[in-house]
């Protein structure tokens, strides 16, 4: 509140201060000096910073994704709460864009046009932002951290300003790939995936380390088809002994459901898109009077990248389940949640990281350039100047008969063509104030 | 043989100067407003634009000749489909892309009259809702072609040179659309009046009585098709580019089903009302939208309260205007003159775009 | 198994739902000649009360009941409340109207109940059963899904057929001027007839929730295929609607097993164009079309 003295004296101390801060820019040496916030880029005054998002908040993909935004939120109130950024609270302006692309062109164009947001983040979804990827990059927006593990966000040339954040799906394919050919060796393997760049990225990954012999069946779906009957049973039929499956948590019960229908009980390894054991535990637990119950899930191979959300030892997990029991109780406690609110954690390290007073362009210098770690992520993330890249690896992990998870091995990392190599660091403890310094 | 009909050919109506002089008052005054406003209050004016082309030719269809369409979304998608093709790797002129998209949605709205012809009432609606759902697969089929479910991106027009660097490519975008859709009208209106527009209102009145008369049904109803997927591939190229992406999840059943309400919504057979209902069409979502996140209510009340509005307000539409806006600016007109003693002059006959729908 | 089986065996589960909600589509059609897009989203509706039953501690078969006479209750009140009064207005009116019903009860129920997928539970189990050493894919639920949507046809047909207000209810939606002459009170016998239309919707709703999972959408897909089982067997026909409805079922099943997931709506929908190609007005459409 420190500004709202004379507006005359601080517009002058403004000017004042952009012709000094341009002075030492030039010299390299910006960021020693400021000590007053400005309002240095659109989006951004004294006390305020304004971040933009699309979510899928109504409509068929809303269930589970609709919780991710109001959990990124519940962390910058946390933040806000404690001091906010430089003193600037963060305001989070989320959109419902419905999973439609179409949506998505509107809805971003009036965030960055007419609420004139500083960056946008967190859109989800790979066919809902392509459509305004093109356009934040022309407008130079900063497009931080986009809900997908689409490979596509990796592309320094042709999309500067944007960030993928979650390990790419065929980071993710090869490594559970490398899993099933050291664990589960000469079993006949079954694919199925969603027929979108998601599934495919992944069996881009799966095929990199499993030799295409041992796949007896590739079988996929699409989201608006639920009957997954088909599939199940030409997979069955071709004595798949192990099914990786690139789903979503609906179709992942939607496949173990019917798979308990053909008395199929194969080996099920599950992206972690499709595996969080909460909801799919909500989704199984009201069949236990048919027989089949959570115990579906026992033995399910799986992989993380942020710590594992039964885990209530782990500092990070105690941090964010403490921020989601005081802000947004309402909400069941699961993958989600976890994902929306480490999203924020990494979008408040980026801010402060970037200087009291960010530009645009300054923030995608900062992530270029800056290495940023102590964050909740189990890999490191592969932020560089030519890499837009986020997490790059995942650590395995399996479901016990209670529900709960452990971990497989250890943390490994890879690019989409490179080899899977171990990761030795150590895992970061959060702050003790939970906000990033 | 009378005079007129010696001096037209059949599908110059009399009044298409007066038609033409209308868009120019109305292109003036848009171009006007248009660079009075902000670069997102273009853009929506270039998606009411485009989407009044849609509905436009929905209208004509569904409202003049009685053939009821839940699949218009997908015609539109073939027009966008064409457009994110012909622009895949290559630039080409603005004209010849949008020429291409009318032709191409057109000639596959051909085959599809063809087929529609034959059915009547719900079973058109089932045969166009089955388009509608199958026709978004093919692209996810064919990935290699159509670029699957994340689709073909396309980016805004360039606004020439002469406009300044500066000018903004939503405001651009605008006119064009604006242009498109100011041409159909004056296409369509000119095409109401004249002799194809009463045969296709004298089948959608009574096919029986109009095939007595010596007029083919069939062929009226294709032409119908024909000239209303022309609207739609129109629609749908603008739509390309001014979405930035052709996907499947951009032509999904809900568009179309969309289309139909703002052609119901805006006052069923007659231009105007289609550009009512494209107005609503895309003003409430943003007028909801925001609104919903400035009453800080928990988030499943918000999130869906755009939704609920919007169901709502057909719901309410249809309840208390069965005829949409046109007919009850029409009726409130009508009070009005009543009140100050004037007699309501029937003008129905003379502007055929205040043709009213057809009754039950 | 052999695949064929294992594809029949889901084609003839999924068809007994498609079918049960073509049913509901049929007599609503036939009582005011008005496609009901709501159904779906009405099914959907009730389904969630029954969960609401459930989850505050009512046994199942209470909570399937809750669904059925919610489901009753509903359809009358749209029809006697909303429908009625666009009776005059041009028939697409009423359409909109339902697509407006269906939007406000899809936004409501996340906003009641919660955005989350839901799981609902089934009332028999949904494993495969065995005879003797033998895995069928084919479990007592769908045996339950497939008994009670023939046993409700089965009743239906008795009730319009066999009893004295079936037949009022068939003169109602036939002619209602000659009916209102021959004193049977035409409104009531239209509002009944949305209301079991509506029944026999929520029954489908809860059928088919154990294995679709419970979230606003999701009967959706259920309506299009209902919707397009009950235009391959013909409007007017309510075993038509069963056929139709069955049809679409095996269709689906058979190309998505044979030639792909992605093609199977494509599949199915060919079918349906060519069905129609040569019977416009659907398979069991008898009475040839009136033309003056």
């Amino acid at each position: 509140m420190n500004n709202r003295t004379n507006g005359m004296t601080s517009g002058i101390s403004r000017v004042a201060l952009g012709c000094v801060a341009a002075l030492l820019a030039a010299c390299g040496q910006a960021s020693t000096v400021e000590t007053t916030n400005t309002a240095s880029a659109p989006g951004i005054t004294a006390t305020e910073v304004k971040i933009g998002s699309t979510q899928p908040l109504t409509g068929p993909a809303a269930p589970g994704y609709s919780e991710i935004a109001p959990a990124s939120n519940a962390y910058f109130q946390y933040v806000n709460a404690h001091g906010g950024i430089f003193g600037r609270r963060i305001t989070y302006d989320f959109q419902d864009d419905g999973y439609n692309p179409t949506r998505t062109a509107s809805v971003t164009r009036q965030l960055v046009l007419q609420d004139t947001v500083f960056a946008m983040f967190s859109a989800l979804g790979t066919p809902t932002h392509l459509a305004v990827a093109d356009y934040l990059n022309s407008e130079k927006v900063p497009d931080l951290f986009v809900s997908s593990g689409c490979n596509c966000w990796n592309n320094p040339s042709k999309y500067p300003y944007t960030f993928g954040w979650q390990p790419d799906y065929t980071i993710e394919g090869k490594i559970l790939g490398q899993y099933i050919q050291q664990n589960l060796a000469g079993k006949k393997v079954g694919y199925f995936y969603q027929n979108d760049e998601f599934g495919l990225d992944g069996v881009k990954g799966l095929d990199l380390q499993i030799p295409s012999a041992s796949v007896v069946s590739r079988q996929n779906y699409v989201p608006t088809n639920t009957n997954v009957g088909p599939q199940l049973a030409a997979l069955q039929g071709a004595g798949a002994e192990v099914i990786v499956s690139y789903t979503i948590p609906a179709f992942t019960a939607l496949a173990l459901l019917t798979a308990a229908k053909l008395n199929y009980h194969p080996t099920w390894v599950v992206s972690n898109v499709g595996s969080d054991v909460p909801t799919l535990t909500g989704l199984l637990t009201k069949f236990s009077q048919g027989k089949v119950g959570g115990q579906l899930l026992t033995s399910l191979v799986t992989d993380a990248y942020l710590p594992l959300i039964t885990d209530t030892s782990n500092p990070w997990i105690s941090l964010f389940k403490g921020i989601h029991d005081q802000y947004i109780s309402s909400f069941p406690w699961d993958g989600n949640v976890l994902y929306g609110m480490a999203q924020a954690y990494t979008l408040v390290q980026v801010l402060k990281a970037a200087g009291r007073n960010p530009t645009r362009a300054g923030v995608v210098k900062t992530l270029e350039t800056t290495k940023l770690t102590g964050g909740p992520g189990l890999a490191p993330y592969g932020y560089g100047s030519g890499n837009h890249l986020g997490s790059l690896g995942v650590q395995v992990t399996t479901v016990g008969a209670d529900g709960s998870l452990a971990t497989v091995g250890p943390i490994y990392t890879s690019t989409d063509s490179g080899p899977i190599t171990q990761y030795a660091g150590t895992p970061a403890t959060p702050p003790a104030n939970g906000i990033p310094s | 043989m009378s005079l007129s009909a010696l001096r037209w050919p059949p599908f110059v109506s009399p009044t298409l100067g007066r038609h033409l002089a209308m868009a120019l008052g109305a292109a003036v005054f848009l171009l006007l407003v248009s660079s009075q406003i902000g670069a997102y209050d273009d853009y929506n004016l270039a998606a009411i634009a485009l989407f009044a082309i849609a509905t436009a030719g929905l209208t004509v269809l569904t409202g003049v000749n009685g053939q009821l369409s839940l699949g218009h979304g997908a015609l539109m998608a073939i027009g966008a489909y064409t457009t994110s093709l012909l622009l895949r790797g290559r630039e080409l002129p603005l004209m010849l892309v949008l020429l291409a998209s009318v032709t191409t949605a057109a000639l596959i709205g051909a085959v599809f009259g063809v087929a529609a012809a034959r059915l009547r009432g719900p079973y058109l609606a089932g045969a166009t809702l089955a388009l509608a759902l199958g026709l978004p697969q093919i692209p996810t089929r064919y990935k290699g072609v159509f670029g699957g479910e994340e689709g073909l991106t396309v980016s805004l027009p360039a606004p020439p040179n002469w406009l300044g660097v500066d000018f903004p490519r939503e405001r651009w975008l605008a006119w064009i659309a604006i242009a498109a859709a100011l041409a159909t009208m004056v296409l369509l209106a000119n095409v109401l009046q004249s002799s194809v527009g009463r045969r296709f209102k004298a089948v959608r009145d009574h096919e029986a009585a109009a095939a007595l008369c010596g007029i083919d049904v069939a062929q009226t109803q294709v032409q119908a098709f024909v000239l209303s997927s022309g609207c739609a591939g129109l629609a749908g190229s603008l739509f390309a580019y001014w979405s930035g992406v052709t996907a499947p999840g951009g032509f999904s059943i809900p568009l179309s089903l969309q289309l139909l309400s703002a052609v119901v919504i805006g006052g069923l057979g007659t231009l105007a009302g289609a550009v009512w209902g494209s107005i609503v069409l895309v003003l409430l979502p943003t007028f909801t939208g925001g609104m919903a996140s400035n009453l800080n209510l928990p988030s499943s009340v918000g999130n869906n309260l755009p939704l609920a509005i919007y169901g709502a307000v057909l719901v309410l539409a249809m309840l208390v205007f069965p005829y949409g806006i046109h007919g009850g600016l029409g009726r409130l007109l009508g009070l009005v003159r009543a009140r100050w003693g004037q007699t309501s002059t029937n003008h129905k006959g003379v502007v055929d775009w205040d043709d009213p729908a057809p009754g039950g | 198994m052999g695949r064929f089986v294992v594809l029949t065996l889901n084609g003839l589960t999924e068809g007994a739902i498609y079918a049960a909600m073509a049913l509901a589509l049929v007599m609503i059609w036939r009582a005011t000649r008005v496609v009901n897009f709501a159904q779906g989203a009405m099914a959907m509706f009730t389904t969630y009360l029954a969960l609401f039953a459930l989850e505050r501690g009512a046994p199942y078969w209470a909570a399937f009941i809750v669904a059925l006479l919610c489901g009753l209750l509903l359809g009358a009140v749209v029809e006697r409340v909303l429908v009625r009064p666009v009776e005059s207005a041009p028939p697409l009116n009423v359409v909109i109207l339902t697509l407006g019903v269906l939007l406000v009860l899809e936004a409501l129920a996340p906003m009641l109940f919660g955005g989350q997928i839901r799981s609902f539970p089934a009332a028999f189990s949904i494993v495969g059963m065995r005879v003797g050493s033998l895995a069928i894919p084919f479990s007592p639920f769908d045996l339950f899904t497939l008994g009670s949507v023939l046993g409700l046809m089965v009743i239906l047909l008795l009730l319009f057929q066999k009893t004295d207000l079936g037949l009022r209810m068939r003169a109602a939606a036939f002619n209602a001027e000659v009916s209102r002459l021959l004193g049977i009170r035409v409104g009531r016998m239209l509002t009944l007839g949305w209301a079991l239309a509506s029944m026999v919707g929520a029954l489908a709703g809860v059928l088919i929730a154990p294995s679709l999972l419970l979230y606003p959408t999701y009967m959706d897909q259920v309506l299009v295929f209902g919707f397009t089982g009950a235009i391959l067997g013909g409007l007017d026909s309510p075993p038509g609607a069963v056929v139709g409805g069955l049809a679409i079922g095996f269709a689906l099943s058979y190309v998505g097993g044979y030639f792909g997931s992605d093609l199977e709506t494509v599949g199915a929908l060919v079918i349906l164009v060519a069905v129609l190609m040569i019977r416009p007005r659907g398979l069991f459409a008898w009475q040839s079309q009136r033309q003056v």
